[in-house]
Order: structure tokens, then sequence, then C-alpha cells
């Protein structure tokens, strides 16, 4: 099993404005190889379900949400 | 003397050279500070022009003016090429010189750079209104397009000015229909994500319009490669979608000079959101579409990241703590056709509201583009 505790790389995007979390991680995941565990730190509610709903359209998984104090921990394994 | 070099000559770097010729004018006057900005450009450039160029209501000419015009004459202007930063150092090499420069603080304004190549058959297949270039040539393609498939699509992810590719389809829409060529044309509006815009109060105020002037959306829509020759688009999910003319939002890059000198690993610069320094290095800051912070990569932000970068720069210039901090500032002015518009304002974490678009706001919108002259001047 992947270990969420130690991701490859942590994207930063709480309190994100404009265009918000799931554009980062587009952003970021194209630039990223197969295999890659990421953590998407995000205070939106919406990405919760935005994020999900966009890595099964974009072939990539889903590996768990954390709720945290003050954000949401979304990890994913880029394919 | 205590030496402030600047590195980019697009908003950012020369609303910051400006301001800190204005806070630090004695220091300087007196030999104990240098305020430098170097750039490879001797032209500084307002890319919000070029949006207007295909409709031929602006040209490439009104997008720029020689920099040595719009800096104070406190500044020093180095017209040359940044090559390496050497944080470790503190110093800059040159592309066309074996001298190297010393900095007490830095601060990289760089800019974003256009990469269509980056998707295959993009370069060959699609338009773009992102430079001069591509400006010219989407208007001498526009003047001919009588009939057929036009697609904007948002291919690339980040890339300046969201606002953007909202504007053309509705612009384009008012500009045909103006030519009675309307009913000839579709658009088709294509978004990587869910829904019209990553702001959700944008994609609600699009949805709505695009549905009333009849542009098509497309969402979950990620560019993976543009067959030109059959004129048909690709995408990540699967999905075909044919074109007779394509405008894309091209992929961007930062800077190899990031990467290379351990800043930030895709090319833009790693920061603290609030102070813009470095979290890579000391005595280095970025702004503007350089600065990977999470807001737009827009004019305003440059604008209002020069500012708080100007104060803190001074603060320590004078040996005093810097206080001034970023707090996302971002006003957007958004084109709703040929003749109105609206804008928003927000900070990190807001969600912006979305006025009723008016012509009142359209000539806002390219007054300001007249007088941002003076924004780069350092006075607006």
């Amino acid at each position: 099993m992947t270990d969420t505790n130690d991701p490859d790389v942590t994207i930063d995007s709480k309190d994100a404005s404009c265009p918000g979390p799931l554009m980062d991680l587009i952003g970021k995941v194209k630039n990223l190889d197969s295999g890659t565990v990421v953590e998407l730190q995000t205070t939106e509610r919406n990405s919760t379900t935005d994020v999900p709903e966009w890595l099964e359209e974009a072939g990539h998984d889903l590996l768990e949400i954390e709720e945290r104090d003050e954000y949401w921990s979304i990890y994913l394994e880029v394919n | 003397m205590h030496r402030i070099a600047i590195v980019g000559g697009g908003t950012g770097g020369t609303v910051l050279a400006n301001r800190l010729a204005s806070e630090l004018q004695s220091e300087i006057e007196a030999g104990d500070v240098e305020v430098r900005l170097i750039t490879a450009d001797p032209n500084h450039v307002y890319k919000p022009t070029f949006l207007y160029v295909p409709f031929g209501k602006k040209t490439v000419d009104d997008a720029k003016r020689p920099i040595e015009e719009l800096v104070d004459r406190r500044v020093t202007l180095t017209i040359e090429e940044v090559t390496g930063v050497d944080t470790d150092r503190n110093r800059l090499s040159f592309a066309d010189r074996t001298t190297s420069l010393h900095y007490d603080q830095l601060v990289l304004a760089t800019g974003a750079n256009l990469e269509p190549e980056a998707v295959p058959g993009l370069a060959e297949g699609g338009h773009h209104f992102y430079g001069p270039d591509g400006a010219e040539r989407l208007r001498d393609e526009l003047a001919d397009f009588t009939e057929g498939h036009l697609v904007l699509s948002v291919v690339g992810v980040p890339h300046m000015c969201p606002a953007a590719p909202v504007e053309f389809p509705l612009m384009v829409d008012a500009w045909l229909r103006e030519r009675g060529r309307r009913e000839d044309v579709e658009i088709t509006y294509t978004y990587p994500i869910n829904r019209a815009h990553g702001l959700e109060s944008v994609a609600d105020w699009a949805t709505d319009l695009f549905e009333e002037r009849d542009i098509t959306l497309e969402t979950f829509f990620n560019v993976d490669e543009v067959d030109p020759d059959a004129e048909v688009i690709e995408t990540v999910e699967g999905n075909e979608l044919e074109y007779d003319l394509l405008v894309a939002i091209p992929p961007h890059r930062g800077s190899d000079l990031v990467t290379d000198a351990g800043l930030g690993d895709d090319g833009w610069v790693d920061v603290d959101r609030h102070t813009l320094e470095a979290t890579a290095a000391e005595d280095v800051y970025a702004i503007g579409d350089i600065a990977d912070v999470p807001t737009s990569k827009a004019g305003s932000v440059a604008h209002y990241e020069a500012g708080v970068v100007a104060d803190r720069i001074a603060s320590r210039a004078r040996g005093t703590v810097p206080t001034a901090t970023y707090d996302g500032k971002t006003v957007c002015f958004l084109e709703a056709g040929m003749d109105e518009a609206t804008f928003i304002e927000f900070s990190y974490g807001e969600e912006p509201y979305v006025r009723e678009p008016s012509k009142p706001l359209h000539w806002a919108k390219l007054g300001y583009n007249e007088s941002y002259w003076l924004t780069a001047r350092g006075l607006l």
C-alpha cells in the first residue's frame, strides 16, 4: 500500500483564490511521473468532491482524503 | 553601498524599480543605495493589449514602450540577459560578458514564457493571443473566417490572465454578430475542470452568458494532443473535438534560471505567499508571474506585490524590520462582449462577486489600459 504519510510532492493550495486548488493540481500533475504520490492541501470544501471527480476522469488514483483542523489533505497517485 | 537588483522589466519589475526610486530617493542620491533594473528587452510590454489585437482594436505596437522612458532617472538600467543566479554568493552572471554583479537584495520578476510546443501539434494547429506574433496571426485568420467551428481551449495550466479565456469567446461572439457571420460559426469553449472557470462565481457567470449567446461549453477537457492535418483535438479524458479554427491558451513555463538556481523545481519560484521571499534562499524575492502564489498570474498581482516588496526592501536597506505583507489582492476586468465589461476583486481565500456587465465598465477597462503607463511609472 502507498504511504500517504510521506508524499513525494505537496501542493499548498490553502486559501487559494483564482483559479483555485483543482487548477493548481492540474498544473503540477502534468509534469509528474507515474507513481508519484501527491498531497493537495486545500481549504475549499468543494475540492473534496471536485478533485476526486477529476481524478476519475483523468485516470489518476485517489488514495485518501484527510480532514485536518483547518484544511483537507487530498492524497493521490499519478498514473 | 547597498545593492538592490531587479531582474525583469515587465509590470512587476518596472513598478518595483520606480517605487524604490521614490522610497529610497535620498539614500540613492547620497550613494548609499543602488537600485538596478536588469532586463533583456529594451521595451516594456503591456500584455493585456494583445487580447484586442485579433479584433483590430489595438496593434502590437500599442503594447510596448521603451523601458528607459518609463523608469525613474535614479534607477540604474541595464539591458542585458541574466543567465545565472548564485544565491550562496549573492551574485548574478550575464549572457555576453564575464563579469558578475553582487547584490544585497535580489528580486526575480522574469515573468512567464509561452510554450505551445509542449503539446504535440498545438504550435502547428492552434492560434493564440498571448504574444505579439500569435495575436497578429490570429487577427489575419479571423479576418477571413466566415464559417465553421471556432474552439477556444484552455490548454496550459497555469497561465497568465485567467480571465482572458472567458473574455475571448464572448468578444468573438459579438464581433462575428456585428459582421453578420455568427450564424455560420459555431463557438465552443473548453476548460480543464468540471465547470467553466476555476472560480465558481466566474464559472456561474460565464455559463449563463455562454448559454444565452449560444456558446457550447465543454468541461473536463485536458488537451493531450492536436492533429493539425485532421483538425482534431484529443484529450487526456479520451475525447475528440473537431475544429476549423483553434484558439488555445498555450502552456506556460517559468524560467530555467529559477530551476538552475534551486529556487523552484518547475521554473516558478517557491515563495512565502505573504512576504514573497524565496523559501530556498536568503535575500531573494519573486514577484509577478514567476512567483508561485495561489492567485492569478495577472498584472494587478504583479503591481500589488511590487508595492509590498518595495516596502520590505526599503525597510531592510534602512536597517528597519520589514512589516508589509501581500494578502493576495487581485483585480481583473472581464470583457463580456465588444462594448460591455465587468470586474472582480478578491484576496487569498475569497470568492469574488461578479457585477452585472455595463458599458461604463468597458470604458473603464479601455481607460485603464491607457493609464497603465502611469502604473508602470509607479504613479497609479
